[in-house]
Parts: structure tokens; sequence; C-alpha cells
């Protein structure tokens, strides 16, 4: 099964576009390559998150505590000690990951609207701790992160897709394997898969874990990337609204969907940046218009209209 | 003097939280929606009475009711073009349209939110108040427009509680919160009492807008916290259980208040979202839900 999943048409497309968007560098002003290169990431986040969604059915309204922690804990460390970058990314991983386990605790004893909530709170308390603590997370101002992992924007571009491409496959591949089926089967009915003798708490918890690794290693990243951390470009909540939208508008329970929304969110948000206020109104009129009348997302209904054929 | 004072402001803000709060869970007990838009359509009313009564001078009285009629349109609109039209929809399926009114709420959230933005700009804005001047109660100076606030809060919650507890169409509003199936077979059209709750709750969200908008002033940023504590007092009470909202409303008011008298405004939020967490976890039905 994994190995057909491997040659699918979605799969050889992706890697077509793939190696496509490596050759852009040759091409594109650099002003492009760092929208994408944001873009990129995104689509970390929001694949990440459609791994929660759209297989575990858990609504987590705060991808950006995952991603913040990741972000803030690699920026810090450098801040303070200079260490190697690849240490502090690894320890924004590591935070990350404890706070998708602190998050996931809630999850297996409350459901629906409550879990949603503990994660939506989970974010304002960690937006309040950075503002408290300026003195270590530079508050409201934003955190300082002096190294940075290349200056060239051209290798920026290329690692921010090749950790998209490579982030991308194993989530994709994971979902397409028996253990991405018991995670479905899980969020589904978790009654059902657990009378078929399936631990429906692992296999959840798993995913969290899973979900965190990958949202609080982009946040790492693209912290390095830009240099930067602040409340505004990592934690708040219009951030991980931002990657639910991705996710939702590409197309749920897909993986590979959430990287189109999300770079498709980028390009729009960009596009209309002139029309200023206005352009996050018609963003968000456009992602409502998908999720009423087509539910299944922009790769849905590719999918849709192919089956249909 | 301090005591007095943090007594007298917490009660206010609570009274505010609670009206704001009851909307939000009557609209889950009955329709079992969760609005995310709660909060964008309470800034709306608020930004329409500054808006009339300020720009086009219509008086403070005619401000605050057209900003309760827009809260009360909105509210109607969000059921007609979202709720609605998720809940008949067979595209998405029976158990993930919970989902999909969360997501799409939010977007319309943040559409109205925008909306304002670009037409008002995302200033702070106050309310032309009603009522002008200060009085002095037990040693406090306190401005008249905050017990006005404290008295049409629960005057209008009082209200409520009439029309739910002794009216006919209340009964219907309170039985299709008990058992849907059991309201229509009793010959009531069920998609009328929603209608009707949606009306309701757009009149209460645009009362507590237009109040908030005169007491703490609002900007199109109020949006997303708004709903947030409303969201988090309606959890915090128990999902659908009036009364405990009310209660809630109280606890987080008078905690915020006091850790913004006594420790430090910037702290203001963090002891309820702590309260709230802890709750999560040891009772996650809230303090009056039921199960």
């Amino acid at each position: 099964m994994l190995r057909r999943a491997l040659v699918s048409p979605p799969v050889l497309i992706s890697l077509i576009v793939v190696l496509l968007a490596a050759t852009l560098p040759l091409y594109v002003s650099g002003y492009v390559l760092g929208l994408l290169t944001i873009a990129y990431y995104f689509g970390v986040f929001s694949m990440a998150w459609d791994l929660l969604f759209g297989f575990a059915n858990e609504v987590n309204f705060g991808p950006s505590f995952l991603i913040g922690l990741g972000a803030y804990t690699a920026g810090i460390l450098d801040n303070l000690y200079q260490p190697p970058i690849a240490l502090c990314i690894a320890a924004g991983v590591l935070a990350s990951m404890i706070g998708g386990l602190v998050l996931a605790l809630p999850a297996l004893r409350v459901r629906g609207p409550y879990f949603g909530l503990t994660t939506l709170v989970a974010v304002l308390m960690l937006q309040n701790f950075v503002v408290v603590a300026a003195s270590l997370t530079g508050g409201e101002i934003g955190l300082t992160i002096p190294d940075v992992i290349s200056i060239d924007d051209k290798v920026n571009y290329w690692i921010a897709l090749g950790f998209m491409a490579v982030s991308g496959a194993i989530l994709y591949g994971l979902t397409r394997s028996p253990v991405g089926l018991i995670l479905q089967a899980s969020g589904q009915d978790p009654v059902q898969a657990g009378a078929l003798g399936f631990n429906v708490t692992k296999h959840k918890l798993a995913a969290f874990l899973v979900s965190a690794f990958f949202s609080g290693l982009a946040g790492a990243l693209m912290a390095f990337y830009l240099g930067t951390a602040s409340v505004g470009t990592f934690i708040d909540v219009t951030v991980g609204v931002q990657v639910i939208i991705g996710a939702v508008l590409g197309g749920r329970r897909t993986i590979l969907g959430a990287v189109l929304g999300a770079v498709f969110l980028v390009a729009l948000g960009e596009t209309l940046r002139p029309l200023g206020d206005l352009a996050t109104f018609i963003v968000s009129a456009v992602a409502l218009i998908v999720v009423l009348f087509f539910p299944a997302g922009l790769l849905g209904m590719v999918k849709g209209a192919r089956e249909a054929t | 003097m301090l005591f007095w004072q943090i007594l007298i402001d917490g009660f206010a803000i609570s009274s505010l939280y609670a009206l704001g709060a009851t909307g939000f869970t009557l609209i889950f007990g009955v329709t079992g929606v969760l609005n995310l838009s709660h909060g964008a359509i309470m800034v709306a009313a608020a930004v329409a009475a500054w808006a009339a009564s300020g720009n086009f001078g219509a008086g403070a009285y005619v401000g605050a009711v057209f900003g309760v009629v827009v809260a009360l349109l909105l509210a109607l609109a969000t059921y007609y073009l979202i709720v609605r039209r998720l809940q008949l929809s067979r595209a998405v399926r029976e158990e993930e349209k919970e989902i999909f009114i969360l997501t799409a709420t939010l977007l319309w959230g943040i559409m109205i939110q925008e909306a304002i933005a670009y037409l008002f700009t995302n200033n702070a804005k106050t309310v032309l108040p009603i009522v002008d001047g200060v009085v002095t109660i037990l040693g406090v100076r306190t401005p008249a427009n905050e017990i006005f606030t404290a008295f049409v809060c629960w005057a209008t919650i009082g209200a409520l509680w009439l029309f739910v507890n002794r009216t006919l169409a209340g009964k219907a509003v309170l039985a299709a919160s008990m058992n849907p199936r059991g309201v229509t077979l009793l010959g009531i059209e069920l998609s009328t009492v929603y209608v009707g709750v949606w009306a309701i709750y757009g009149a209460l969200a645009g009362v507590a807008g237009v109040l908030l908008g005169m007491f703490l002033g609002v900007s199109s940023y109020s949006a997303g916290p708004l709903t947030a504590s409303a969201f988090s007092i309606v959890v915090l009470g128990g999902l659908g259980s009036v009364s405990g909202s009310l209660i809630a409303a109280y606890v987080v008011g008078y905690l915020e208040t006091l850790t913004a008298y006594l420790i430090s405004p910037a702290y203001r939020a963090i002891p309820a979202l702590l309260l709230l967490v802890a709750v999560m976890y040891v009772r996650p039905r809230g303090l009056l839900g039921r199960r």
C-alpha cells in the first residue's frame, strides 16, 4: 500500500512542482524569493496542523503556541549563549514537543469546543508570558537573534523549499501508512477504533508530537531566517488563524493541499497589499466562500472532479 | 477606599462580561453553535453607535439604538448566510459540521473586524455616553455611566429571564434547548425558534457592545479578545448554563480588577487564564455545566 502510494499521481505531480520551484531562484527577484520562503514555512505549519485537524480530528486553535515555543526557545538560546545554530534549533523542537504533550493532555480528557478553547488559552498565556518576561524575550518590541543560517536569499529559499518538501513527504507518507489509517479511524470514531483493539490515546498522542515536531522545527528555522522573533509574527492568534485558513483552503485531510493553501494565501495577501485593511477582508472572504461552497478545499475540488469523470 | 473602589469597578466590569457571555451561551445552549464572530459583532455595535452619535450627530440615544440594530442584523446575517447554510449542507459530513461552523464564524468575524478597520480606522473609539457626570459612592468617585452600565446589564438579563421563564415563546426556546425533536412534535417550527434566538442574541450582543463602547471604548482589535473572554467565561461557567456564566463573569471580572489594582494592569488577564486552565483539567464541564 505504501509503495503504491509513493508512485501515485499526487506524489509525482508534487515532485515535478518541487523540482520546478527549485529552479525559481534563476529567474525571479529576491523579493519574490523572500515571500516564497515565508510561504513555504507557513506551508509546513499548515501541514502539521492538518495532521491534527484532518486525521486526529482535533481542532487545535493554537498552532501558533507550538510555532512560538519553537521559535522563541531557539531564539532566546541563541541570544543568550550563541551555541551552534543546530543546537538552538534542536532545543526549539524539544520545547515545542513538550508543548505538544501539554496540549495533548486535555485533548484526551475533553472534547470538541472545550479542547479548542484550551488550545486558544495556551496561545494567550504564551503571549502574555512573552510580553511580561520582556527582559528575556524582548517583549512587544521583539527578540533579536544574532545568528542567521545564511544571508543569501537563494540559499534560504532552497533550505525552506527542501525542508517543506521533506516534511511534506514524511507527513504524507505517514498519513498514507497503516498508522495514518488507524489515526484517522481514532479521530472519526474513537469508540469503534478502540473496540478494534487500537490504542486511540497512543495514536493521538503521537499525532500531537509529530505535529509539534514539524511546527517547532519550522518555527525555529523561520526565526533564524528572519533574524528576529516577535509576538506578531509567531504567536499572535492571527498567525494561528492564517495557518488554519491555509489548511482549510487547501483541503482538509490532504496534507499536500495545505501547502497549496498557504502559498496561495501569502500570494493573495501580497497582491492585495496596496488595498491595506481591505486585503485581509478579501482573503477571509475568499476563505469563507471556499468553506461554505467547496468544503473539500482546493485540492479536494481537483480530486472530486477527477473521481467524477 | 481601595477596597470599595475594586468592589464598584469590578461590579460594573463583571456585569458587562455577564451580559456579553449570556448571549453567547444562549446561542450555544439552544442551537449548539459556538459563534466565534461574537466579539466582532459587539465591536460593530459599538462602532455603529459611535459613528451615528458622533459623526452624524444623531445623539446618544439614537446612536445606541442604531448600534443594537446593527448587531441584530449582523447576528441574523451570521445565521442565514453561514450557520444555516452549513447546517443544511450535504457536502459536509454531520460530525464535521461543528468544526466547519467554528472555522466559518471565525472567518466571518475577521471580515467584520477588517471592514470596520477599513471604514473607520482601527483607532480606539469611545461612544458618547447616555449618562454623564460623577457620583460619589462610599467615598469613591464613580462615573455615573458605570452605574448606568451595571443597571442596564442587569435589566437586560432580567428581561431575558422573564422572557424565557414567563412567556410561551420563551418556553418554546427553553424546550428547544432541551429536546429539539420534542419541540417539533408539539407543532412548533424549530427554524422559527432558531431565528428568534439569533435575533435575541444579536440584541444582547448589541447592548453589551454599545455599553462597552461607552464604558471602556473599543477598537477593531478588541474583537478577538472579546470573543476569547466570552468563550472562557462561558466554559468556566459550563457551556449552555446561563446562571453558570453569570457566576463565572463575576469571578473573572473581579479577578481581573483585583490583579489590575493590586499587582499591575499588565498582568490583568493572567490569573483568569490560569483559573480557566485549572478548571479545564479538574472539572472540564465547568462550574455549573450539565453533562
